[in-house]
């Protein structure tokens, strides 16, 4: 292998770990505000242990998230020293704002986790608020230096030099928004979802007393609405981010729906491979007419294929399949939180059945897998481009050999982590049954952390 | 002062926060490992206690140090970048070791001590492996062949010099530590801690002079250039022992609010700061205008002056923004009798 391929396996498995735990970092803050407010709304002590659960949950997770972040951080100087100098040059700020982001998230977490019981209720909402703010921030700022990738602006390189630099266009640039939003909107869900999860999980276990269940079925309400919101929210964006790739990254779009061929009326392919050979998606569902739609919200929009463009700088005709599993694991979460709604709403049935139980189960997990494949869709669908049209990926590469070592060595580290992490979690939330923390009295105000 | 200077001095004042604040929270975290085994238990406590709140913020620091060096100086950072994949990816791993199972060890009380231990362990390392970027930079490693700049391995780990700056940045994790726990286990009113800190200072405090003296005289072999400049600061050399020997005095101090307790240790903690202080003045300045000696001047690694004033107006508005949350979180913590001397 060449150390392109082994560099950019090594950040690839730092990114699609940090991910995890950042979208978690990123989620679960909101959730833990909402529980906090719906505590001093209602004064049910059940939502005080909800936050005090969750937060432990968070604490761990950021014992992983934080360092996993600052890899990825230095990783992108030690793999990437040719993307560096021009990000450097051009693209700072959002790097820069997103360390205030930190401080913000570091500072309130310990004030909302360590002197919880020494500040007043108003002061722990206003601290896991900006714990809440601290994490989203740094999302929407580094997904920021992602979509300058995409979308290079506030400068042109011109006989290998950086010319003409404007850093704030550079910032503003054209999917700033658009997919920040989704990244942001996404981790809301996933973050949601994964909660849910845990609250089915723990629903279909057999023999608990009525508190317990009640306390569960209350998390699990509340994650299923979080959810619900943000993956509608998620899909709405998500159209619009579609279309910013037919705007600014046609190939993209093309490698992501198999199509070679330029045309109107363009059908949108679901399932199936991308087969090079026959310029055809083998196995896909076509849908006609549906992809020129989707692109362009007119059925005559142009989509330009993949022939349109030299082939070096076709992105990997497997991103198809990503995309479908991004857009799939999306639409079955909203159907989902639909059926929860339909059936608390219309059918008036406090319980779920089982059967949706164990659905709700799998949206968590499906959850990050769809954020996994978002990732990797968006990441490997620029390639050979680190930054579209100006730098190539293999440009950016560092020249140091010994990359496949530590490849290895982070891995293992990866790995361990990992185990760890899941571990710790079932070790403490079993040493902490939730019976023992409903039963201890409520203590006005305060919250035992 | 030019923008050039002004982006170094940034720069370099993170570094100088990072230096104080890591020294104290990897020697937290050792202490707390040292002590765990023993009838001492409060001396881990008391550790413990200024470690959790304040490890992710420390954290921060590290980030930050590195945004600040690739948008200020990218030219340098391509250089570092290429030279530091190893060590860098050495740090990076211990790091992620270090700062999970110190969380870890928090939450599973039963398996604290085994977590407690690895924490412990990498956290001591991790300093010795941060300082030896200075070593790096002042050039004698670095190869540059076929274009592409190299750290040569095998000369870094057989260099005196090298060794010097880790030996010192270890000793100096276990002093600066010591000294501020035994300020803290003072102001917890826990005189059993506080002595075992003091002595903990007495030994390590000499001891990482002594070291100062190896990498100067490491430094007249391998970096004349630098060891020259540096002594051209001689009066914040000599200001910079001074310092310590304040400390010393500090310590021996009857103390003015304890009756039964020898030492001032919160005078003696500004003492040393401001030693460390000046000798980092007295190098940086030195090590000015080299980033890299030879190839990489702040000059020449500079960033574009357009994206320069752009930071420089986020960082005026980051610190407005940020100052409270720093004083509010340094009252909570470290001024608050409820957390720090808890019944």
């Amino acid at each position: 292998m060449d150390d392109v391929i082994i560099a950019r396996s090594l950040f690839g498995t730092t990114m699609a770990f940090h991910i995890i735990f950042a979208t978690l970092g990123v989620g679960i803050p909101i959730m833990i505000l909402l529980a906090e407010l719906l505590y001093q709304k209602t004064k049910d002590y059940d939502y005080a242990v909800m936050a005090k659960r969750w937060t432990k949950g968070l604490a761990v997770l950021l014992g992983v998230a934080i360092p996993s972040g600052t890899i990825a951080g230095v990783q992108l100087s030690l793999l990437w020293p040719g993307f560096m100098e021009v990000i450097g040059k051009v693209m700072s700020l959002p790097f820069q704002i997103e360390i205030y982001a930190f401080f913000i998230e570091a500072l309130f977490m310990s004030i909302y986790v360590y002197a919880a019981d020494r500040i007043s209720p108003l002061m722990r909402i206003v601290s896991v608020f900006f714990v809440a703010l601290g994490a989203s921030a740094s999302a929407i700022l580094i997904t920021n230096v992602h979509a300058f990738e995409g979308t290079p602006a506030g400068f042109r390189i011109e006989n290998g030099e950086i010319v003409d630099v404007d850093p704030w266009a550079a910032f503003f640039n054209p999917s700033f928004f658009v997919t920040a939003g989704h990244v942001v909107l996404s981790a809301y869900m996933t973050g949601a979802f994964v909660l849910a999860s845990i609250a089915a999980c723990q629903l279909l276990r057999a023999a608990q007393n009525e508190q317990v269940r009640r306390f569960h079925q209350k998390a699990l309400k509340l994650s299923l609405t979080v959810g619900g919101v943000f993956s509608l929210l998620t899909a709405i964006n998500g159209h619009e981010s579609a279309q910013l790739l037919h705007q600014y990254q046609p190939e993209k779009l093309a490698a992501a729906e198999g199509l070679f061929e330029t045309q109107s009326h363009a059908p949108l392919a679901i399932g199936g491979f991308t087969d090079a050979k026959t310029q055809s998606v083998k196995w896909a569902i076509e849908i006609p007419w549906a992809l020129s739609f989707l692109a362009g919200n007119r059925f005559d929009t142009v989509v330009k294929g993949l022939n349109d463009f030299p082939k070096e700088w076709w992105p990997p005709l497997f991103v198809h399949t990503l995309f479908n599993a991004m857009v799939g694991i999306g639409v079955l979460l909203l159907f989902l939180s639909a059926a929860a709604l339909i059936w608390q709403k219309w059918r008036k049935r406090p319980a779920f059945p089982r059967w949706l139980l164990y659905s709700f189960v799998a949206a968590g997990p499906l959850a990050v897998i769809g954020i996994e494949c978002g990732w990797i869709f968006a990441c490997t669908g620029r390639q050979p481009w680190v930054i579209y049209r100006m730098m190539k990926t293999e440009e950016a590469v560092t020249q140091t050999g010994n990359l496949a070592v530590l490849f290895a060595l982070f891995v293992s580290i990866y790995i361990l982590l990992s185990i760890a992490v899941v571990l710790v979690l079932r070790y403490y939330f079993r040493r902490h049954p939730v019976a023992d923390e409903l039963r201890k009295p409520p203590n006005e105000g305060t919250l035992p952390v | 002062m030019t923008n050039e200077l002004i982006a170094i001095t940034v720069l370099w004042g993170f570094i100088f926060i990072y230096a104080v604040m890591a020294t104290m929270d990897f020697g937290a975290g050792f202490w707390s490992m040292i002590y765990i085994h023993r009838d001492k238990a409060n001396a881990t406590k008391i550790a413990n206690r200024y470690l959790s709140p304040t490890w992710e913020v420390t954290n921060v620091f590290i980030v930050a140090i590195v945004v600040a060096l690739f948008s200020f100086f990218p030219g340098a950072a391509f250089l570092l970048g290429t030279v530091l994949l190893v060590p860098g990816s050495i740090i990076l791993i211990l790091l992620a070791v270090r700062s999970a199972f110190l969380v870890f060890a928090h939450v599973a009380k039963e398996y604290e001590k085994a977590l407690t231990y690895i924490s412990g362990i990498t956290g001591i390392i991790i300093p010795a492996l941060l300082i030896s970027v200075l070593p790096i930079t002042h050039g004698e490693f670095i190869d540059i062949r076929k274009g592409v700049p190299t750290l040569d391995l095998e000369r870094f780990f057989t260099s005196p010099h090298a060794y010097s700056f880790m030996g010192f940045a270890i000793l100096s994790t276990l002093f600066l530590s010591s000294l501020l726990l035994a300020d803290y286990s003072l102001e917890a009113g826990d005189g059993e801690a506080y002595r075992l800190y003091r002595r903990n200072a007495w030994i390590t405090g000499p001891l990482s002079l002594l070291m100062t003296g190896g990498m100067m005289l490491t430094m007249r072999y391998e970096a004349k250039w630098l060891y020259d400049k540096m002594m051209e600061y001689w009066p914040w050399l000599i200001g910079s022992v001074a310092m310590f020997a304040a400390a010393g005095i500090a310590l021996s101090l009857p103390s003015s609010r304890h009756p039964h307790v020898r030492g001032r240790p919160r005078l003696a903690v500004i003492a040393i700061v401001i030693q460390y202080f000046l000798a980092s003045y007295a190098y940086g300045k030195a090590h000015l205008p080299y980033m890299v000696y030879p190839d990489v001047t702040i000059e020449s690694a500079f960033t574009h002056p357009d994206t320069f004033r752009a930071l420089f107006a986020s960082y005026i508005v980051g610190f407005l923004i940020l100052f409270p949350g720093f004083v509010y979180f340094w009252r909570l913590f470290m001024h608050d009798k409820r957390y720090v001397r808890p019944k």
